[in-house]
């Protein structure tokens, strides 16, 4: 009972920046570029559910704190965030230009990391069903580090896309850095320095 | 050198608001009994001035205008790219607010025959300020339409009697971080320079501004001096000048210093030229909402007719 409170309490609490979103967007509350504001706060969100996802191993390692049970939820809500940014992206942005659509996913390489990182996030939702993790076994768990490829990418796409005030970025890449390095095990680590 | 004059604009020179207001009402009663029913957006726009900022005197309406409807006032003075007050969109606004753009001096040097150092008061005195509305188009792909007051910045060029050898003009913005809490973090390589050539500088549309929506300028806007070029990029239009410098050499640029693959001298609006990370062959006009689409960027953002001679014989691909 306990599991399925936290649960509902964490499905809203993930939910609340979508909502908040909606709420500015029908009350004329997105500032004077309401698409651009909608295409930030959606990737924003992306990212910090990526992080906060792969955040769920390391916190039970170094504090014992678990939400191991709701780790699928919660890299639901990242790539259902990557799904808002993308349609913002492809309807309100673009207004379905396929033809720029397609030239900016070619020619644009933060358009480029950005759209790898959702294809790489594709696979990782639909195979996030109990009855998919037993089907592939092993091969779950190595398809699933490519949680730690979307985020360096989704990384990469924020640092390229900003003009010179490169702080946030940088700050998104120490944090993804510092959860990679805390999810390799000690030998691991070790071992690269021995080579 | 000028003489300083201590007083600035005297409260019995300046238009009150409400007197303002009725201009525009004569204007735009006007607008309907010559046109009929087809009233544009632009006199409905004026009239949203606040009265935040002193009403300027005497304007003349010099005929500058566009046929797009004007950005509302509270867009305009809310999303800026004024990194000297920070780099988010809606830091200027926040953190410009405490600046004083009076007392004011501008150094004017370089390769003139009467260098000097002239106050803001001074620039103004003796000249008729006009309205002009033009486009403006960011680098970003956004673009607003703006009411500025200003004149034009050869009028004050000529004062100080560029020489044969002032091939450029140079410009720079206040360099003074405790002023300019932006200025903190080295963002760019403050302080923020511009150039034109003295062609560019010397043509009609070239403006010092002073205010927009017929009022002083905000602070997030530049005030109290800012460059407004129409057919070039947002940020080639330097804010908060305190520096002018006439010279023979292409002069440092700001964002040119800061990614010269980007960002060129010219900086001329060019849908043909891709900037290297996003397309500029559309923008979205600000104040459009969240449904309406982007429209396409004209050559020179609409301006070809009055600058386009400015670059014959010149590769725009190689000179952006």
């Amino acid at each position: 009972m306990r599991t399925a409170a936290i649960k509902l309490l964490l499905f809203l609490l993930c939910l609340l920046p979508f909502l908040h979103l909606l709420w500015d967007a029908f009350n004329g509350n997105l500032g004077a570029n309401p698409v651009e504001a909608l295409t930030h706060r959606s990737g924003d969100w992306t990212l910090r559910m990526l992080l906060i996802t792969l955040a769920v191993t390391p916190l039970r390692r170094t504090t014992g704190f678990s939400l191991l049970r709701h780790r699928r939820m919660l890299g639901l809500f990242s790539f259902f965030y990557a799904t808002v940014h993308l349609t913002i992206y492809v309807w309100i942005d673009q207004v379905f230009l396929w033809d720029e659509i397609v030239a900016d996913i070619i020619k644009r390489p933060y358009i480029t990391v950005g759209f790898t990182a959702l294809m790489i996030l594709l696979p990782l939702a639909v195979t996030s069903t109990r009855g998919m993790q037993r089907r592939l076994g092993k091969r779950w768990k190595s398809l699933h580090k490519g949680a730690y490829i979307a985020a360096a990418l989704a990384c990469l796409h924020f640092l390229w896309l900003t003009r010179a005030d490169t702080l946030e970025p940088y700050i998104y890449i120490a944090v993804s850095t510092v959860l990679m390095l805390l999810r390799l095990k000690r030998e691991q680590i070790l071992g690269f320095f021995r080579r | 050198m000028l003489i300083k004059k201590p007083d600035s604009i005297k409260s019995s020179e300046i238009t009150s608001h409400s007197d303002y207001l009725r201009r525009r009402d004569f204007l735009k009663k006007g607008l309907y009994a010559f046109a009929g029913l087809g009233l544009s957006g632009i006199a409905e726009a004026l009239v949203k001035a606040p009265g935040k900022n002193p009403a300027i005197a005497n304007l003349a309406d010099a005929g500058f205008s566009v046929d797009e409807d004007l950005t509302p006032y509270d867009l305009v003075t809310s999303y800026n790219n004024y990194y000297e007050f920070g780099t988010g969109k809606s830091d200027p606004v926040e953190n410009s607010q405490a600046f004083e753009s009076r007392p004011w001096h501008v150094v004017v040097e370089g390769e003139c025959e009467e260098p000097g150092e002239i106050d803001i008061e001074d620039i103004l005195s003796g000249i008729t300020q006009e309205e002009r509305i033009y486009r403006l188009r960011c680098v970003e792909a956004w673009s607003m339409v703006v009411p500025w007051v200003g004149f034009p910045l050869a009028t004050l060029l000529k004062r100080f009697k560029p020489t044969a050898r002032a091939k450029y003009v140079a410009f720079e913005t206040l360099h003074d971080a405790e002023r300019m809490p932006g200025q903190k973090r080295a963002v760019l390589d403050w302080p923020y320079r511009e150039g034109l050539r003295i062609d560019e500088a010397m043509h009609p549309l070239t403006i010092l501004a002073t205010g927009l929506y017929g009022e002083l300028l905000p602070n997030q806007s530049g005030a109290p001096l800012r460059l407004v070029s129409p057919w070039k990029y947002g940020f080639k239009s330097i804010k908060g000048i305190v520096r002018i410098r006439f010279t023979e050499e292409q002069p440092q640029a700001t964002w040119n210093m800061n990614n010269p693959r980007e960002y060129g001298f010219y900086s001329n609006v060019n849908p043909r030229v891709e900037h290297p990370r996003w397309s500029q062959k559309y923008h979205r006009v600000i104040g459009g909402g969240i449904f309406s689409s982007k429209v396409k960027t004209e050559m020179f953002n609409g301006y070809a007719d009055e600058v386009a001679s400015l670059y014959t014989g010149m590769d725009l691909r190689k000179h952006f």
